[in-house]
């Protein structure tokens, strides 16, 4: 079996005074998407910000692409192919949706076709082009949050919660885009409170719960099987029913 | 028009009112030594064009970086007893200036990047803190040198010939004023101020001052997309450290004199501060707005309450309310009332009522 394109052995991080990954392991094969589902608090976005360096892992490795990173500064891991789109819809909202996208770019303009993808993927950010970010919509930061991460090609992105206190019609654009993306062989992992739209995407899955990942196996075979989600998932899955 | 928006940077101002306030403001300072008699006059208009730069360059780290220093003017103070000490040392000769300049500019950079790399890496406010020791300790070592600076009598030197008052460029007047060496340092002054602003106007126009906008907003976030935060925020404070540094240069060749009270106190850092909230933190055209109404307020405010407290007399309580000697509570009422009508800036506010 290959190397997964990411993996976590015995990941623990603490923030302050708290234990928030109590050994996390996790394997993110190459190539498909992955959703890391649990309930709140489980410490789905806190291994996001480890493996991207905002937060230090205290034991425990984490090595992305065959290289050990979990040392390694955010700004060396987004250089080396890693995006990061968190959940709170980060935009820079004193910049344009242009400008936004140029800056993620760091290397001069971005390609015209990849560009031009984009916009077809999210065609709202067209419209708003030369329009200051902070004026858009929850749903338009949320396509530009997401935009921003894949201006250029990149190897893995850590989505989390794209869905979150989003629209219907939003959340369909989104899914669009995002199997779109995996159609082009970028490897995803993604938080996701919304069972439907993991479902949709996903190949493989690991479910937290206390800091730890107590589950991890096929999509398919989560999603037919009742009982193991109800387990696993409990009420977090009722209540996106 | 082209060639107007090449010049700015494709940064023109965003309404109607804010570029007729700026075209009367840059036409004024122009044609200042033939619009205005009087010594007074060109001295506001001289130190207009230096707080320019130097509240200009304070925003590039304030209002575009978000990096709030009280090391400023250390920076003003370097270039002003740089340029200031190389004339009163080496004679009054270009060579002096441009040797003080440069000592100065190495000087400030040096210490620029010393306290950013030590200290940009920690919480603002200890960055704010810091750079309030540093300050202190140079302000102090600047009065304690005597032998060197002059303590706190400062220096008093002359410039070279070119800049003198007893120089003519030619015989004969231009609108019925001589052009001597105070008129051709004014222009000098007005040719830097120019350069330096459209300069700064470049650096934050460019993809170098859009990642300083980001990292001002969310350093996280800057760093998640592959900026190393450090490293930008450590050459901002240099380039802002260097135009500051020029500025003190203008003010020491424009009043051959360098002293701590005109370059290194902390009233100029506490004015600096208000002309740059005042204009609009994060445009460089809040500071030429800001430094002209601060400036000009502090010039004129009290010869206008004179005028406005003979104006009223008779009518009980106005004229004592109105003595010139009332200047700098009504300069505070001012401000106050700018803050809070304006809390965006002159410039944030003009800019939006497009």
């Amino acid at each position: 079996m290959p190397e997964p394109l990411l993996s976590l052995s015995g990941v623990h991080t603490h923030v302050g005074p708290y234990h928030i990954l109590q050994g996390v392991d996790l394997a993110v094969p190459g190539g498909g998407v992955t959703a890391l589902l649990g309930r709140n608090g489980a410490g789905k976005t806190s291994t996001l910000r480890t493996v991207m360096g905002l937060w230090r892992a205290s034991a425990g490795a984490i090595r992305f692409a065959g290289l050990e990173i979990t040392k390694a500064a955010t700004p060396d891991l987004a250089r080396g192919g890693i995006a990061y789109v968190p959940e709170t819809m980060s935009v820079f909202s004193d910049l344009t949706v242009r400008e936004n996208l140029v800056l993620a770019a760091r290397a001069g303009p971005p390609d015209a076709a990849r560009l031009d993808w984009i916009l077809t993927l999210f065609p709202a950010l067209r419209t708003f082009w030369s329009v200051a970010a902070g004026v858009l919509s929850g749903g338009q930061k949320q396509m530009l949050s997401v935009a921003r991460a894949i201006v250029e090609p990149r190897q893995l992105i850590l989505v989390d919660e794209p869905t979150k206190g989003l629209a219907p019609a939003v959340v369909a654009n989104m899914l669009a885009a995002f199997a779109e993306l995996k159609r082009t062989e970028t490897t995803i992992l993604l938080v996701e409170q919304n069972f439907h739209f993991a479902r949709s995407l996903a190949d493989t899955v690991a479910v937290m719960d206390n800091g730890r990942v107590v589950h991890a196996g096929r999509m398919a075979a989560l999603a037919a099987d009742d009982g193991l989600q109800r387990r696993l998932l409990g009420l977090s899955l009722d209540s996106h029913q | 028009m082209r060639f107007l928006r090449a010049l700015l940077s494709d940064d023109l101002p965003r309404s109607r009112a804010l570029s007729a306030i700026l075209v009367a403001i840059f036409l004024g300072l122009l044609f200042a030594p033939f619009l205005f008699s009087g010594s007074q006059a060109l001295n506001a208009a001289a130190k207009i064009l230096y707080f320019v730069v130097l509240a200009a360059s304070y925003d590039l780290l304030l209002g575009y970086t978000g990096i709030v220093s009280f090391a400023h003017t250390m920076f003003f103070g370097i270039g002003g007893y740089g340029a200031g000490l190389a004339l009163y040392g080496w004679g009054p000769s270009w060579s002096s200036v441009a040797a003080g300049t440069a000592i100065a500019l190495v000087l400030s950079v040096a210490l620029a990047t010393a306290i950013g790399l030590f200290s940009l890496r920690v919480q603002r406010i200890f960055f704010a803190m810091i750079t309030l020791a540093v300050a202190s300790v140079f302000a102090i070592l600047a009065s304690q040198l005597g032998w060197l600076t002059g303590g706190e009598d400062g220096r008093t030197y002359q410039v070279p010939p070119l800049l003198r008052p007893g120089f003519r460029l030619f015989e004969g007047e231009i609108g019925g004023v001589a052009i001597n060496g105070r008129i051709v340092a004014y222009y000098l002054l007005l040719v830097t101020a120019l350069v330096l602003f459209l300069a700064m106007l470049r650096v934050v126009n460019s993809p170098f001052g859009r990642v300083l906008q980001a990292i001002r907003e969310n350093d996280f976030r800057a760093e998640a997309i592959g900026y190393r935060t450090v490293l930008y925020r450590s050459v901002a404070n240099c380039v802002s450290a260097a135009v500051a540094t020029v500025a003190g240069v203008m003010c020491a060749v424009w009043l051959r004199y360098t002293g701590p009270a005109t370059t290194l106190s902390f009233d100029i850092m506490l004015d600096i501060l208000l002309m740059v909230v005042i204009g609009g933190m994060g445009t460089l055209y809040g500071a030429v707005i800001g430094a002209t109404l601060f400036l000009l307020a502090e010039t004129y405010l009290q010869t206008l309450m004179g005028a406005i407290s003979r104006a009223t007399e008779g009518i009980p309580l106005l004229p004592a309310l109105f003595h010139p000697d009332r200047w700098l509570l009504w300069l505070g009422i001012l401000f106050i009332g700018s803050v809070y009508f304006f809390p965006a800036g002159i410039v944030g506010r003009l800019g939006r009522d497009r």
